[in-house]
Order: structure tokens, then C-alpha cells, then sequence
């Protein structure tokens, strides 16, 4: 079975997800024993070729040409599809990111695919693979089998294991006929941000309504930025407006998978918890001994968080500077 | 302007999930409600058929009691609804959904289909970009403002770090997320109205469709129920030390820090 791992970038950078999906697509294409292929396409972008490479890749179909400096749905769609007609690959793996989510759908609509989204995991059994997936907001997780020849799956970012694994990493040029584009990006706004993406960090500090007020976030904001972690915030901070919606975790904000979450102030609800149920570790911080999320954490503490995170950012700067 | 919204009915998000004896999830014992994101699409037609005049159409691929999510969205302001209803769709996936969409949309007269990001009990985000495909229309997914500039779509849409500005020629698809709108609670007066508007249904056979139309791609073979996570060590008394009992902790046993 051929394997196709869809190289995601921008302005030259891949995210996380992207070396998750290589490296994942590198784990199928070994216990096929067959070649793994990389789809990667944008302006300029030869030089992740060694990255790729290095994920496992060994046949790069490259498609760099101005046409696709910036992300667009029916360009790009119209590039990965040629890729699938070309190399007709039994899978095809992407990341669940805003680019995995709008092109994944449209392209196996066009291909005539079967589509797992939002995976956490796979099992390979011979030529057949069972993908696992998250339903009702993690309350039940579901094996399913696609029947369609092309299988393609997006991963839940943070759910794969980036392995480093050499690939032939042979480039080769591609090119695709592309439609005239109706829906147009037109603008990229960046949020200017030194802290990591969401859905990407090993760490998330997180604030609820027990902060009591939008300046409260700055303590929390002290306390992921000596851990070098990503800021959260429950609904009830999103909607009281001291947290943009971006920053949301939950139900019907960003689904995350860190090694650690702290949250603080926040009860737990099941919305909430539909957002970070899964990380590997979750600290409470909250003064009510029966809230939610104090009879799930893993470590769980009982007070007053602006009296437990100021001493936390303390004592994490003093052994951070013990360590340097 | 003319405005269709797909809307699903899903559990409320407070539900407990479980299985009935065929092994399937059981739907008998639990609230349903409308999708939440599709709350907030049913709103944003609202507010642009307010605006700019027109109608809004509200379509459903659902069962029988999916009426009562219609007639929600019939109190806020929908003009129209329409619900397809099959036992044939039982294992419907959103291929078949996309497919059941699309040909009743083939049949109508339409500016803008507005969905939600995805629907919250199987959470896929695929009807949108599908539909759009199938209709070959223009799409924008995860959509937290929109503008009509000169008969055009101005929408921004979330990415990671930051946002997109896409524009489109109308129609199109757009997937609507939180943060667009706040959505209206209608007064009694209009659920009251709202329970007398007609529903129009239809099957797969008024449709035109067969089984074979609508079979989906995907197989579900189990459902998994994760461990609920326990209780772990609960930390209490004078700060200093409870900090350092837990940075211990995260350093040499869960190893994070
Ligand atoms: C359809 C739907 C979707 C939703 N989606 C989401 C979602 O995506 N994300 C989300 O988070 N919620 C979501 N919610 C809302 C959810 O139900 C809760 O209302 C929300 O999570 C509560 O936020 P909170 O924990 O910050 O606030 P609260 O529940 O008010 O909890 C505040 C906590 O802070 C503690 N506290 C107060 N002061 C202090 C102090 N000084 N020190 C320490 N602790 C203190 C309190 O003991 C309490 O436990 C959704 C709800 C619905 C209906
Ligand atoms: N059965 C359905 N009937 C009508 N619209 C649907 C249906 N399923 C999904 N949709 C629309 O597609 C959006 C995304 O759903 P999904 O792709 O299932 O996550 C929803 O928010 C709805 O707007």
C-alpha cells in the first residue's frame, strides 16, 4: 500500500502536525514495506526537502511556484488531488489543522475517499487499518474502517510521535493544472506571539473565572512564560472578554493534547473537559476542594491561586536558574 | 438574499453517552438540541436577511424528532424548513449527508449556504467542504466574521497564530464558528408561532435517491469507552511547600518540567 503524507507549510515552515503526519506515513510505509511519498507545495520551499527527508520521505512531489505563496483552498486542493490520481496511494495522512480541516473534506469529496478526521490513533493489520477517533467530545472513542480504495486521515495534533527516521528524500518536480481561484485570501493577519501555538505546546497554563478579572491573566501569562508554555482560557474568560475566542479551550473552543496542563481557577466543566480531557497530565489549582476538575487532576492543589502562582513562578525560575 | 442553512440536531453537550442493544449509541434517553455552531449560523442568516431583506431556509438530514430543532429555528426568524428523514440513513456519514444535502439543494435558489464548524456528537468537519465540492461552490470553513462588501463575501477566517481575510463571489459555502454572533433566545410568543409553521419532509425516494446514492464511506466496527481519569494527589497547606511537593512531582515523576 502507498503511503502519501501531505507536507502542510507556510512561508516555508512546517507545524508540528506536519512531521506528525511524515512520521506516522514513515511507521505505515515500513510495515507495508513500501516507499513513503510527500506532497508538499508552495513558493520557494525546496529547502524542507532534508527536513522531509530526515522525517522519513523518500519521494518528494514538489509543486513551488509563485501561484502558491499563500494557502489557497482551490489551488492547493486541485494540487493534492492530481498527486492522489497520480501516485493512487491505499492512504493519505495530513494534520487536523485550519489547512488539514479545509482541504482534507473537499479533496475526498473530488476523489471519491472515505475521510477520518481528528485521529489519535491507528492500528495497521496487515493491509487493512483501523483508525481511532474521538466522538462526542471524547466521551466514547470510535474503531473505524474506511471502504473506499484512497483512505485519507487527518491527526490530532500532539497524538503522534515524531520519530527521526532517514528517507531517500528524492525531489521531485510536480505540477498540476490549477483553477481560477474564487474564494481569495486576500489578507494574513499574525498575531505576534512568542508563545507556542495552542494546539502545539508541551505546556498550557490555562485561567478560568476564578482569576476574577482580565488582569488576572498576567500572573497566569508569568507562569507559562517561565515554562515556555501556551496560555488557556476557559469559556467563562473567553466570554467575559479577557481572553480573545483563539486562546478558548473546549467544546467549542481548540481541542489540545499536552504533556501538562495547569488549570487554574477553573471548575471543570465537561465542555472544558472535552478540550484537555486527554492531556498527560493535568494540574488543578482551585480553592473549591469539590470542583470538577480537583476529583480528575492528576495533581491537584487547594487554595488560593494568586497566592499559589506567584510562589509557583518563583520556585520554577529557581530551578530553571539553577539549571542554566 | 436568499440564505439556506444546514443545521444538525446533536445531543446536548452535558449528555452521557451509551450504547442500546442493537450496540449502537443511544439517542432515546438524551436531550438533543441544535448544534451549537449552527445556532450561530442561524443567527448570522438572521441578522443578514435583516439587513439586506431575502429569506432564510433552514434544511436537516435527521429523524423524526429533528422537527423540534426546525422549529427553534423557525422562533428565531427562519422563514422556511425543510427536514429529510430516511430509515435508510441510519448509517448515514457525511458523504451521505453531503450527498443528501446536495440534491436538495440542486433544487432550490440560493446567495449563501451557511453550516456550522462541525457538528459536536461525531465532530468531523467534513459536510461543509463537501457540500461545497459536490456543488462545486466556493468554501470558507471556520469563519468568526463575515460582510457582504458589494455583493461579495468578506469573511475572517481562524488559522493557527493569526487569521485569514478570504473574499468570494457568491454563492458559497462558509462554516461559521464561535465568536461571530451572539445567538437570540426568542421570546414565548414566537416558539409559540413557531410550532403552527409547516415543516416540509421528504425521503430518500421523494428525493430521487437510492441506497446506493447515499452509502457511506466509512464503517464504525466499535465503540470505545476511555477510563475515566481518577482521582490523583491532592496538595493542601502552607504554599511554599505545597509548590515544591508539586514541581518535585512534575520534575522526576511525570517528568514535564
Ligand atoms: C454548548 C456549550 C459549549 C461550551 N463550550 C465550552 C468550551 O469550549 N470551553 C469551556 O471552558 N467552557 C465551555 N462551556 C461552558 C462551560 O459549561 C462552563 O460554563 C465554563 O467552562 C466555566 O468556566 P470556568 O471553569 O472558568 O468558570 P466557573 O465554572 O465559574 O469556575 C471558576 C472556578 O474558579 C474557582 N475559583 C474562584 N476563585 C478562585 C481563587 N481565588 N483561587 C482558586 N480558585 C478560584 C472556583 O472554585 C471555580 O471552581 C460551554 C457550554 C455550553 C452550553
Ligand atoms: N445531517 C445534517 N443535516 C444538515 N446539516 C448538517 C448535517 N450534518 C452536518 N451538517 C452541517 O455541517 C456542519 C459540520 O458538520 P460535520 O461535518 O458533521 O462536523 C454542521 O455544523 C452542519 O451545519
Amino acid at each position: 500500500m502507498t503511503v502519501l503524507a501531505f507536507a502542510e507549510q507556510r512561508n516555508g515552515k512546517m507545524p508540528k502536525a506536519a512531521y506528525e503526519a511524515l512520521s506516522q506515513g514513515r511507521r505505515i510505509a515500513d510495515s507495508m514495506e513500501d516507499n513513503l511519498y510527500v506532497c508538499l507545495v508552495g513558493n520557494n520551499v525546496s529547502g524542507l526537502a532534508e527536513e522531509i527527508a530526515a522525517c522519513g520521505g523518500d519521494e518528494i512531489l514538489m509543486c513551488d511556484s509563485e501561484v502558491f505563496s499563500s494557502y489557497q483552498t482551490e489551488t492547493y486542493a486541485a494540487v493534492l488531488t492530481a498527486a492522489i490520481r497520480e501516485l493512487e496511494p491505499g492512504i493519505v495522512l495530513m494534520g487536523y489543522t485550519s489547512m488539514g480541516k479545509d482541504i482534507a473534506p473537499r479533496v475526498a469529496e473530488r476523489i471519491g475517499a472515505g475521510l477520518i478526521s481528528d485521529c489519535t490513533d491507528m492500528e495497521v493489520k496487515g493491509n487493512e487499518i483501523y483508525f481511532i477517533r474521538p466522538m462526542y467530545a471524547g466521551k466514547v472513542f470510535t474503531r473505524v474502517r474506511v471502504r473506499t480504495p484512497v483512505k485519507i486521515c487527518t491527526l490530532r495534533p500532539n497524538n503522534f510521535r515524531v520519530d527521526k527516521k532517514q528517507g531517500k528524500g528524492e525531489l521531485r518536480k510536480f505540477t498540476a493544472e490549477v483553477p481560477e481561484v474564487r474564494a481569495k485570501v486576500t489578507k494574513i493577519k499574525v498575531q505576534e506571539s512568542k508563545r507556542p501555538e495552542l494546539t502545539e505546546a508541551e505546556i498550557i497554563v490555562s485561567g478560568g473565572r476564578g482569576l476574577g478579572k482580565a488582569e488576572g491573566f498576567r500572573i497566569v501569562e508569568e507562569v507559562a512564560d517561565t515554562l515556555g508554555a501556551a496560555v488557556g482560557a476557559s469559556r467563562a474568560a473567553v466570554d467575559a472578554g479577557w481572553r480573545p475566542q483563539q486562546h478558548q479551550v473546549g467544546q467549542t473552543g481548540k481541542v489540545v493534547t499536552p504533556n501538562l496542563y495547569v488549570a487554574c481557577g477553573i471548575s471543570g466543566a465537561v465542555q472544558h473537559l472535552a478540550g484537555m480531557g486527554s492531556s498527560r497530565c493535568i494540574v488543578a489549582i482551585n480553592k473549591d476542594p469539590d470542583a470538577n476538575i480537583m476529583k480528575m487532576a492528576d495533581i491537584s492543589i487547594e487554595g488560593d491561586l494568586y497566592k499559589i502562582l506567584p510562589e509557583l513562578e518563583n520556585q520554577i525560575r529557581e530551578f530553571k536558574g539553577r539549571e542554566t | 438574499m436568499k440564505i439556506v442553512v444546514c443545521i444538525k440536531q446533536t445531543f446536548d453537550s452535558e449528555a452521557s453517552i451509551s450504547l442500546n442493544e442493537t450496540g449502537g449509541i443511544d439517542d432515546q434517553s438524551v436531550i438533543q438540541i441544535v448544534n451549537p455552531y449552527d445556532e450561530y449560523a442561524v443567527e448570522e442568516a438572521i441578522r443578514l436577511k435583516e439587513k439586506y431583506g431575502g429569506e432564510v431556509t433552514v434544511v436537516t438530514v435527521g429523524k423524526e424528532n429533528a422537527r423540534k430543532a426546525l422549529h427553534q429555528c423557525l422562533a428565531m426568524g427562519a422563514d422556511h424548513t425543510l427536514l429529510v428523514n430516511d430509515p435508510q440513513l441510519e448509517d448515514a456519514d457525511s458523504h451521505t449527508y453531503a450527498v443528501v444535502l446536495s440534491t436538495v439543494l440542486c433544487t432550490m435558489d440560493y446567495d449563501l449556504i451557511l453550516c456550522g464548524r462541525e457538528a459536536i456528537d461525531t465532530s468531523v468537519s467534513q459536510v461543509p467542504s463537501r457540500l461545497a465540492e459536490r456543488l462545486d461552490l466556493p468554501q470558507i470553513n471556520m469563519v468568526s466574521h463575515l460582510e457582504i462588501v458589494e455583493g461579495n463575501v468578506k469573511a475572517t477566517r481562524d488559522i493557527e497564530g493569526g487569521s485569514e481575510i478570504v473574499e468570494s463571489a457568491l454563492p458559497a459555502v462558509i462554516s461559521v464558528q464561535k465568536g461571530i454572533n451572539e445567538v437570540r433566545y426568542p421570546s414565548l410568543r414566537l416558539i409559540m408561532r413557531a410550532k403552527k409553521m409547516a415543516i416540509k419532509t421528504f425521503s430518500l425516494a421523494d428525493l430521487g435517491l437510492t441506497m446506493d446514492d447515499v452509502a457511506p464511506y466509512l464503517s464504525v466496527e466499535e465503540y470505545i469507552f476511555p477510563e475515566p481519569r481518577k482521582e490523583g494527589m491532592r496538595l493542601k497547606g502552607e504554599v511554599n511547600e505545597v509548590v515544591t511537593q508539586l514541581i518535585q512531582h512534575l520534575r522526576h515523576e511525570v517528568k514535564v518540567l
